[in-house]
């Protein structure tokens, strides 16, 4: 009986959540923290200068929706620029790393030291250096996104299986037939999950740089409404970065996604 | 010993190493003709994969050297083809293109290497699966479809290193007959490593027993070499040539 017991037990554990549950669960956990909110900022409990309403943020975004638009614009641009950049960037170092042993032990070090540098930190620097135009942002938005690029590559093509390369050898493949057939598909994975975590950074790097100078853009625009007070505004503007940094993510899955067929065969058969 | 040119591939007198200091073989040597299976058995680590490199031209022996058809292919690689014990399909590509690897490999066109391998799929027991992803298929017949690109890569012959260990006892058994049937028809010279004793009996025209434990500093050899009388039975494996050549690996194992 206890053996039934326990095997029920773990049974019921390796249960996975419903698509429907997985859905209805967040949402809802997701509109009783604004209820609390709403209800918090309604009652006067926090002030409104302090934390505006979820209400009130949202009237604002709706109000300044044109402006907010233009500015994301920009936005977009500057990450999509740096986040191009920095894929590239990533990829060649990547590739470097993985064929000259010497390259990798140079580089790997300074690498991860140079991730351990905020952001916020030179940030001021590199508009020192370049000016309050495109080029400080972009750089920002490389540096802060080949890392990722880079490191989950190199991860992959190490993760390779030399049985894999030995079979390809003995069929005479060529070093670049070698990357293109096991190598390149093997880090694919890792590298959408780099890519994924990259996104992100481009969108934050470049409201980062827009922070400290530029004339367009959502950090320009957070700067603006801080200076005259408007809570409500900078909380929308939070908002929209959010939803840009999701729609980026939704885009690097939707690339897997259509990149990766032999995934989803995978995942339809554990399904099974 | 022989010079090579009545035998698909001769090994001669072997020596290897792992890093160029110590030894893992000494002096090893075999023959394959076409059309025969050959068995090497040993106990684990005594060193069967690193011969089996050698033969493949992947790793270069100190001493010995390696002959396909008399010609030396000695540390070359690309000139016989090599079956692992996992099936080794790329999970990107489907089970036609994985088949076809080999022939792209050689700069052949898609179009032209699916037309070739295409016929195939019925003579191995793939029919209905050129369009599947590895991971839809079972074990089994993820292994005919690396039989089939391993055939596909042209050579007559080919090393299969412990290639139906992964395999439940019901299909391994199925597999080895398949294979052995097939590797007969189409003329291949077959080198097998197993440390299944049954395995070899049932497979081999012909078994190689090795002994030596190269981590205790004993280099591995030849210890017997076997020739196994075949008799065209139903099942091999009840008659006194399958229990003659079981009791003869069993002896030189423990010898």
């Amino acid at each position: 009986m206890k053996a039934l017991e326990s095997e029920h037990i773990g049974s019921s554990h390796k249960r996975q959540p419903t698509r429907l549950r997985r859905i209805v669960v967040p949402v809802v956990a997701l509109a009783a923290l604004l209820a609390v909110w709403e209800l918090a900022c309604d009652t006067g409990l926090v002030p409104a200068f302090m934390l505006p309403s979820p209400l009130a943020v949202v009237r604002s975004l709706f109000a300044d929706l044109g402006l907010i638009a233009q500015h994301s614009i920009t936005t977009l641009e500057e990450a999509a620029l740096g986040l191009g950049i920095g894929v590239v960037v990533g990829f060649v170092f990547a590739l470097l790393m993985d064929r000259f042993e010497t390259f990798y032990l140079a580089f790997e070090p300074l690498m991860t030291v140079s991730q351990t540098i905020p952001t916020i930190a030179i940030a001021p620097l590199l508009v020192l250096w370049f000016g309050y135009g495109l080029a400080p942002k972009v750089i920002l938005i490389v540096l802060t996104t080949f890392f990722p690029v880079t490191v989950s590559l190199v991860s992959g093509f190490r993760s390779v299986d030399t049985d894999m390369i030995d079979l390809l050898r003995t069929m005479g493949a060529s070093r670049w037939q070698i990357f293109r057939y096991v190598k390149l598909p093997a880090a694919a994975e890792q590298l959408f999950s780099g890519l994924r975590i990259s996104a992100t950074y481009a969108i934050v790097g470049a409201v980062i740089a827009e922070w400290l100078g530029g004339t367009s853009g959502l950090g320009v625009y957070m700067t603006r409404v801080r200076k005259s007070f408007s809570y409500d505004k900078m909380f929308a503007s939070i908002l929209v970065i959010s939803a840009l940094s999701l729609a980026l993510m939704r885009l690097v899955d939707l690339l897997e996604h259509v990149t990766m067929p032999w995934k989803r065969a995978e995942g339809s058969k554990n399904h099974d | 010993m022989s010079t090579g040119a009545d035998q698909a591939l001769v090994a001669e007198e072997l020596t290897l190493s792992w890093d160029g200091q110590t030894l893992v073989t000494r002096d090893v040597s075999l023959e394959v003709a076409t059309g025969q299976v050959v068995c090497m058995v040993g106990k684990s680590g005594c060193g069967k994969t690193t011969i089996l490199h050698a033969l493949a031209g992947l790793t270069t022996p100190m001493s010995g050297r390696v002959l396909l058809h008399g010609k030396d292919i000695t540390g070359v690689p690309g000139h016989v083809s090599y079956m692992l014990q996992k099936d080794l399909l790329l999970p990107h590509l489907t089970i036609m293109d994985n088949a076809c690897l080999p022939l792209v490999i050689a700069g052949e066109s898609k179009e032209a290497a699916r037309a070739k391998a295409a016929p195939l799929f019925e003579r191995f027991g793939l029919s209905g699966t050129e369009r599947s992803w590895p991971s839809q298929l079972s074990g089994g017949m993820r292994q005919r479809a690396a039989f089939m690109r391993t055939y596909l890569m042209g050579n007559d012959v080919v090393l299969l290193d412990e290639p139906f260990s992964a395999l439940d006892a019901i299909t391994r058994g199925e597999m080895r007959s398949w294979y052995c049937e097939m590797s007969r028809e189409l003329g291949l010279a077959s080198v097998v490593i197993t440390h299944d004793v049954d395995e070899a009996a049932l497979m081999a025209d012909r078994i190689y027993v090795l002994v030596g434990a190269p981590s205790a500093g004993v280099p591995t050899e030849v210890g017997s070499v076997i020739d196994v009388e075949r008799r065209d039975v139903t099942d091999f494996s009840v008659t006194d040539e399958f229990l003659a050549a079981k009791r003869a690996i069993l002896a030189g194992l423990n010898s």
